[in-house]
């Protein structure tokens, strides 16, 4: 079997994956950095990403401020240590983006120019037009074409990683196009594979989005933290899941339901008034949003279609000229899938799934528990976003955590010794797992497709935006029906040229894993906080809950959860109000011991 | 299903044939926009037939009165006749082409606009009818 | 309107295959499904190894460009609609002017050396440092570039320009407009260095603004634009270098914000 050695390997090539490569580049000239993805990077899910990405530069703002509305908006369930740092970096991460060529939308005199966004109190969110993550994502990608260090192994589906020893050595990955499969060794994997969206039905998510990284970590023995945190975003086409970004309400868009009526003031977060106020009415925060449609829904109060019930975003007041400027790509979306003209028109919208707060344990420097193996970006969970993200918080998040992560395994990688030959007989053995049970089965009788839709369905249904325990026991037992059933597959490709079945069968093995991951946590639970509402348990509790949620797999297959404390430095948990002039954020205390995280 | 053996006269594990197709000659038959270009290309034959002629005409010009009625008689020949039609009618297409073209090449901004291509392109085809209707008073008077 | 509605799709297996033969399938006819939500459903439903690229569905991403009819789409942004009217038939072939791999998929490994060799990123003279602060770049020098800077990279223009499947080494479409994202944007040094690719037979000259790769382009990026704008700025730049003694370059306005 062939095999590569390189110093730092990262398993996916988004804004996450390329800002960490090029930083582990930058550490030394001499370190060997792969990037592993199994698309070409401009492909990866980064470059939709629309509304833009959050940083304290201006003069009116604060690094404090930014910190309180990400801690708050989070439910306090963010590590305070890392949201810190991650204020602190984000304005320098988007900086040196600019250096490199990014597009930011300017001011007229030519300075960077910020917007609104929801749950931030303060003009923050660097946009470029309304396709942020697109240039982003571009210009890391053509930066990252400068970086010799750097070698791309483009369209290489990772399977599995190599551990020996108690460290991580390297990655088992299958060549799409040729079906090759090959062990490529590293000193150090750092996991940038994005978010599993792709587990629910109905998502703003590509098809890429299939929780790789987390299972693959989640099988080598590193924990997974708080994965029963999804966020939906409030809105999203119907049928599609395209995602209409926040934008669109920050810069003045309202919410409608089929009365005409802007309902988010039934629900605390508020009085409307005609333009856009922060953090409050349409820029509350997504989780308490989404939360708001399903109360309208259940009230009757949405309307009706094909494809599931839908409220209104009305961005008719905010005239063609603007739309045309700040939201050109929102216009074109709606015209060209729904055949609607925000101009004139209302667009019809409903909460879908988006984001995963949840993902990879790390520490603030991206380090998982399991030496050798590094995560950053959506896979990762720090955790700064806690129970509910906020917008614009996640573009920076990849490039603040990446580099970190960057950095961090190309100095840890610097220090070890090559990885053992050993490991090369578990590639060998993945090779033999990949043919017996999927390239040279007999006798299988479920597809994949079948699988996938019924596990979908599932997930759906226990861990939707409201959750009880007896409908996640439920998804728990069906869940694992579907693993015994996935053992039972039969692909319909046995070739070894692109195989997008085999591929396929894979990513559902890894979504299997991710979603007994997150009803299990669900399940455990049993609080109300930020995106995880359990209405059989609706408060907030934090004498018991103001801990993550850790969940491992043990060897024989069975899983467990455990808890870790929040890291709080100056913040202690409050009320989260939105609407009413928000509350100056607490003194700040001096920092007491800092507890592990 | 297909059968999935692979063939060992084609095929060495792992390393798959790409398919590469040739290009026809007659790439440029099956579209209409293809076959709009190769027209548009070739029009500047014609546009060299019409040079050539204007240049004979120059000569005969210079070489007196019974030279340029010499000339004159022969441009009446049917066969000639024809060629400077369909000379005229590409020479029509080939400058309409080529004005309409040409704002493309030009990213003119006024006060933060971009210029519309009819106006870049409308000058042009003031200039030209000018100077036709300039040369053609001059010969016919 | 029909139920139903018929799909030529193009297949090649290189282990089984000497050239791509096509197969049909009957799909059923939705009025909101576009040519991927068919090709999903074959795939999931009726044969497995159908095999495409796709990835995000909303045309962001460049994933999924194939022959869809002889003109080359992004399969998820083209409509079934349009091509249902009675005993109408969908011919999905992959992109003309690239190798095939599979089916549907295309061989991009030349596509992205071209797009390499173009040199796009930013280049600097002399880097500024993180604590100067941004380039100040005003609004009208953003749109100098904007049109530029949207392309997606999903090769539709190289399926649609004949002088690509005339010329394999003829750099493309998508590759000069990039390099012209970075020569007109205001921060960028490095025009000088993208002139031996671009001032070059296989370069710009290659082009013979046949103009089907601005009409495909799903992004309205003007490809055919960026081309013949650097065939004039070039044609005029060696004009100039005729007359005149060659002097200082005139350095594009870029200060750095003062510090903070």
């Amino acid at each position: 079997m062939d095999v590569s050695a390189h110093d730092v390997l990262l398993v996916g090539g988004g804004a996450a994956g390329l800002r960490a490569a090029i930083a582990a580049a930058e550490v030394h000239p001499k370190l060997s950095v792969a990037v592993v993805s199994k698309v070409y990077p401009m492909r990866s899910h980064t470059v939709s990403a629309e509304g833009g990405a959050a940083g304290a530069v201006k003069s009116d703002d604060s690094l404090e401020e930014h910190a309180y509305d990400t801690i708050s908006g989070g439910d306090w369930l963010c590590d305070q240590d890392a949201v810190e740092v991650f204020v602190k970096e984000a304005p320098l991460e988007l900086l040196q983006l600019e250096h490199w060529g990014c597009p930011w939308s300017r001011e007229p005199d030519g300075h960077i120019a910020v917007r609104a966004f929801g749950g931030m109190k303060k003009r923050r969110t660097w946009f470029a037009a309304d396709k942020t993550g697109f240039h982003m994502l571009h210009t890391l990608f053509q930066t990252s074409l400068k970086y010799d260090p750097i070698t791309r192994y483009d369209e290489w589906f990772v399977s599995r990683l190599l551990v020996d020893e108690g460290r991580v050595q390297g990655v088992v990955a299958i060549e799409l196009m040729s079906g090759k499969i090959q062990a490529i060794t590293a000193k150090a994997v750092i996991l940038c594979t994005g978010g599993c969206g792709r587990v629910f039905p109905f998502t703003t998510n590509a098809n890429i989005k299939n929780g790789d990284g987390m299972a693959l970590a989640l099988r080598a023995g590193a924990p997974l933290k708080d994965m029963e945190f999804v966020q939906y975003h409030p809105t999203g086409l119907p049928f599609t899941g395209i995602l209409i970004t926040e934008a669109a309400r920050a810069e003045g868009g309202y919410l409608l339901n089929k009365d005409g009526y802007r309902y988010l003031q039934d629900y605390n977060l508020g009085k409307p008034e005609p333009r856009p106020v922060l953090r409050s009415m349409e820029l509350g925060p997504r989780d308490r949003l989404s939360q708001a449609f399903v109360k309208e829904d259940q009230k009757g109060h949405t309307s009706p279609t094909p494809y599931g019930s839908v409220v209104h975003l009305d961005l008719r007041h905010l005239g063609e000229r603007l739309i045309n400027t700040k939201l050109p790509f929102v216009r074109e979306l709606c015209l060209k899938y729904q055949n609607i003209d925000p101009v004139s028109e209302l667009i019809p919208v409903r909460p879908v799934v988006h984001y995963m707060m949840g993902g990879v344990s790390t520490d603030i420097q991206g380090a998982t528990p399991l030496a050798g193996l590094y995560a950053a970006g959506e896979v990762a969970c720090v955790s700064i976003n806690g129970a509910n993200r906020l917008g614009s918080n996640s573009l920076p998040e990849c490039l603040v955590f990446g580099a970190r992560a960057g950095k961090a395994a190309a100095l840890f990688a610097a220090e070890q010794k090559p990885p053992n030959p050993a490991v090369l007989t578990q590639a060998a053995d993945e090779q033999a797992r990949l043919r017996s049970c999927f390239l040279e089965k007999t006798g299988g009788r479920e597809h994949v497709a079948a699988l996938r839709e019924e596990m979908q369905a599932t997930v759906e249904k226990s861990a939707g935006i409201y959750r009880d325990g007896t409908t996640l026991q439920d998804a728990t037992t069906t869940l694992h029906e579907l693993q015994e059933r996935y053992a039972n597959l039969s692909l319909d490709d046995r070739s070894n040229t692109f195989n997008t079945e085999l591929e396929a069968a894979l990513e559902l093995g890894f979504m299997l894993d991710v979603s007994e991951s997150i009803v299990r946590c669900a399940f455990e639970r049993t609080e109300s906080r930020g995106a995880h509402q359990r209405t059989d348990f609706p408060s907030r509790d934090d004498q018991k809950f103001l801990v993550h949620s850790l969940v491992y797999r043990d060897p024989d297959g069975s899983s467990r959860v455990e808890y870790s404390a929040v890291t709080i430095t100056r913040w202690p948990p409050g009320e989260r109000v939105y609407g009413a002039p928000p509350q100056q954020p607490e003194e700040p205390q001096a920092a007491p011991a800092r507890r592990a995280g | 299903m297909h059968p999935q053996t692979p063939n060992p006269n084609l095929y060495t594990e792992y390393h798959p044939r790409w398919y590469r197709r040739r290009v026809s000659t007659y790439w440029w038959v099956g579209q209409r926009q293809y076959r709009k270009f190769i027209l548009r290309e070739l029009s500047s034959v014609f546009v060299a037939v019409f040079v050539v002629i204007t240049l004979l005409q120059l000569r005969a010009l210079r070489a007196g009165p019974e030279a340029y009625a010499r000339f004159q008689h022969r441009m009446q020949g049917p066969a000639l006749m024809v060629l400077c039609a369909i000379s005229l009618f590409f020479v029509v297409f080939h400058t309409i082409t080529w004005f309409n073209l040409a704002p493309r090449a030009l990213a003119l901004r006024i006060r933060g606009r971009r210029l519309p291509d009819f106006l870049v392109a409308a000058p042009n085809y003031i200039i030209w009818l000018v100077v036709s209707a300039a040369v053609t008073w001059a010969v016919l008077r | 309107m029909a139920d139903t509605i018929i799909l030529e799709i193009a297949r090649y297996s290189p282990e089984q295959d000497i050239e791509p033969r096509f197969e049909t399938f009957e799909v059923p006819f939705r009025k909101e499904w576009v040519v991927l939500d068919a090709l999903n459903y074959i795939k999931d439903k009726v044969d497995g190894t159908l095999t495409y690229r796709w990835s995000c569905r909303m045309g962001i991403c460049g994933s999924c460009g194939m022959m869809v009819n002889g003109e080359p789409m992004l399969s998820c942004a083209t409509f079934l609609s349009s091509y249902a009217r009675n005993g109408s038939r969908v011919r999905v072939e992959p992109l003309r002017y690239f190798p095939v791999v599979r089916d549907l998929v295309t061989e991009l490994s030349d596509f992205l050396g071209k797009l390499k060799r173009v040199k796009p990123w930013l280049i600097r003279k002399e880097e500024l440092l993180l604590r100067q602060g941004e380039f100040r770049q005003t609004p009208e020098q953003l749109e100098d570039y904007r049109q530029f800077s949207m392309c997606i990279n999903c090769t539709l223009c190289y399926a649609a320009c004949p002088v690509v499947g005339l010329d394999p080494l003829f750099v493309g479409p998508a590759a000069i407009a990039l390099a012209q994202r970075y020569n007109k944007d205001s921060r960028d040094q490095g025009a000088e260095e993208r002139t031996m690719v671009l001032a070059h037979p296989e370069g710009i000259w290659g082009c013979t603004f046949v103009g089907e790769c601005t009409r495909v382009c799903p992004k309205h990026v003007d490809p055919a634009g960026a081309i013949q704008q650097y065939k004039l700025k070039s044609a005029l730049d060696w004009a100039k270098s005729l007359f005149l003694l060659p002097g200082p370059k005139k350095e594009k306005i870029s200060g750095a914000s003062a510090d903070t």
